[in-house]
């Protein structure tokens, strides 16, 4: 071993070449820039170069990539929604992810484990039952599983009558399952590198020229940034927690709130938890991750701050609620807390497609559960800004909604289960 | 834990209060669709000071607060007659 390392250190494949290309100049014209380099805009880049050939692309990132939420989620991926729009979506998103590190040729450790929202009222297990029914009807795999089956499934769960809230019933949804963030985010940051889009790092997005007629904003021509301004074909802002600010810079109001979401993980354990395990009444989920650590969280904060910071009422909330489902919990020391700024918007769906501004698009409102629909958001990003027609599958997420109040409720489906 | 002093019962856990949402002008009765879809849903949701409604629960209290989001401080807290100090007459536009 001491040997291989230092053959290692001495030879020329030492350091290992870098995922993405070393900073460059900015050009100064693009046909597309998008801004925000998580793994939304990323994403897009990806396929906008892979499905459409279109490589004069450059992401601008104001931190590094995968910086923000997509490298703080707790990385949960299914597609059992409530609304039928939500479960098509999500559902080409799942089959996406499963073929996506062949498609990287990078180990993204995509896990099923099977996720268990769990019911501890009469009309928790009445909303499962129908969401049960709308997956199936879409070719979903989910079904309402009763105690006496669920205990068999999980049975590290604490299933006493003597607790606040005792379990009910479960909704189970084999496809559940987890994948390394960091993965995803370089994964399509190095494949659209390769294929010939620029990745600009540590350069943030100021300010957008926008031509006006009679007053009203019209079309956006380019783009300002702390590195000098560039003309740009066609824009779009990925930027979660940031999404009313740059909006605002296009001249245009967001029906979004920007709160933070916290998260925590354990010390690593001996792998004892294969399943995903959620509880809306509870306010909590966890997953064992691939090194044993138990990955938590729960709600949004109760109020919106533009900041990362942890809390103790966040820590105190969860772990009152973690003891009733696993008591021994008491005994396991935390080992990280961390938080991102997530886009909320009233009726838990996000805002994809066209803006009141010409060639200005918007991919918002992925709140607490965007991670799992990156590479469908990536894939129906880049069809719309290469075909410049919105793709029917994104349509009913429009912004547009708001003013037609046509809003989709997905609430009973994304709240606590992200 | 955050403190917040609500101007009824004075400096209290922040965990005793919830937030009521940013204070925004009540459109006028009888106002058309847009005034109510930018009332009801669009947000300034600004990084900065940024004035809210908040409820203290215990003592059913509805309160304005000033804060600044990028780094969570209450500047201030006051009453709402403060700042409202007519009745809105919300039948008003069912009789044009
Ligand atoms: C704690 C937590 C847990 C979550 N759990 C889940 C989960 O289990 N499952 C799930 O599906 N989703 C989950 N989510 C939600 C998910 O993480 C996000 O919806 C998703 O990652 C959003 O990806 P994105 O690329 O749009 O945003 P981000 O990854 O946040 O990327 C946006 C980028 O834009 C950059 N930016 C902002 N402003 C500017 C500017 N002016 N100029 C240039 N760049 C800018 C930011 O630096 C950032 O890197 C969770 C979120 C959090 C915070």
């Amino acid at each position: 071993m001491p040997f291989g390392l230092l053959k290692f250190g001495l030879s020329k494949g030492h350091p290992v070449p870098r995922a993405l290309p070393a900073a460059s100049e900015l050009r100064d014209s693009y046909d597309v820039v998008i801004i925000g380099g998580g793994g939304h805009g990323l994403a897009t880049a990806y396929y906008l170069a892979r499905d459409w050939g279109i490589t004069n692309v450059a992401v601008l990132e104001k931190g590094y990539v995968g910086g923000g939420n997509t490298g703080r989620n707790t990385t949960i991926i299914r597609s059992n929604y409530l609304t039928p729009e939500g479960v098509k979506f999500y559902d080409e998103s799942v089959t996406l992810y499963k073929d996506l590190a062949n498609d990287f040729d990078m180990n993204i450790m995509y896990s099923e484990r099977g996720h268990f929202t769990l019911a501890h009222t009469d009309s928790a297990i009445r909303t499962m039952r129908w969401r049960a029914e709308v997956n199936k009807h879409m070719g979903i795999e989910s079904e309402l599983v009763m105690r006496d089956e669920l205990q068999r499934m999980v049975p590290q769960l604490n299933y006493s009558e003597d607790v606040r809230y005792p379990i009910m019933g479960a909704l189970y949804h084999a496809p559940g399952a987890i994948a390394r963030h960091d993965a995803v985010a370089w994964g399509y940051g190095a494949g659209a590198a390769r294929r010939g889009a620029t990745i600009h790092q540590k350069t943030e997005v100021t300010g957008l020229e926008i031509t006006k007629a009679n007053g009203s904003p019209r079309r956006v021509t380019g783009v300002h940034t702390n590195r000098g301004t560039i003309r740009a074909g066609k824009v779009i802002q990925c930027v979660a927690g940031m999404s009313g600010e740059v909006a605002r810079m296009a001249g245009f109001k967001l029906p979004i709130k920007t709160i933070p979401l916290q998260a925590c993980v354990s010390q690593p354990l001996k792998p004892f938890l294969d399943a995903i395990v959620v509880s809306g009444s509870l306010h909590v989920y966890v997953s064992q991750s691939s090194r044993g650590e138990l990955v938590m969280g729960g709600s949004t904060d109760p109020y919106g701050v533009y900041m990362t910071r942890s809390t103790l009422d966040f820590k105190e909330g969860l772990m009152m609620h973690m003891m009733e489902l696993l008591p021994f919990i008491g005994e396991v020391k935390l080992l990280r807390q961390w938080a991102g700024m997530t886009d909320m918007t009233p009726d838990f769906a996000p805002i994809m497609g066209e803006t009141p501004v010409d060639d200005y698009y918007i991919d918002a409102g992925w709140g607490t559960w965007g991670f799992k629909a990156t590479p469908v958001v990536g894939k129906r990003n880049a069809e719309m800004l290469a075909t410049g027609k919105v793709p029917d599958l994104i349509k009913p997420f429009a912004l547009q909604r708001f003013h037609d109040f046509t809003l989709l409720g997905e609430k009973g489906a994304a709240s606590v289960g992200h | 834990m955050k403190i917040m002093t609500c101007p009824l019962n004075g400096p209290r856990n922040i965990s005793e209060f919830a937030y009521g949402g940013e204070v925004k002008e009540l459109p006028a009765p009888g106002c058309d669709n847009e005034t109510w879809v930018d009332y009801v849903y669009l947000q300034e949701n600004l990084a900065g000071v940024v004035k809210e409604w908040w409820y203290h629960t215990p003592t059913a209290f509805w309160f304005i607060a000033e804060r600044d989001t990028r780094t969570d401080t209450i500047l201030k807290t006051y009453a709402a007659s403060e700042v409202f100090k007519e009745r809105v007459d919300f039948a008003a536009g069912d009789k044009e």
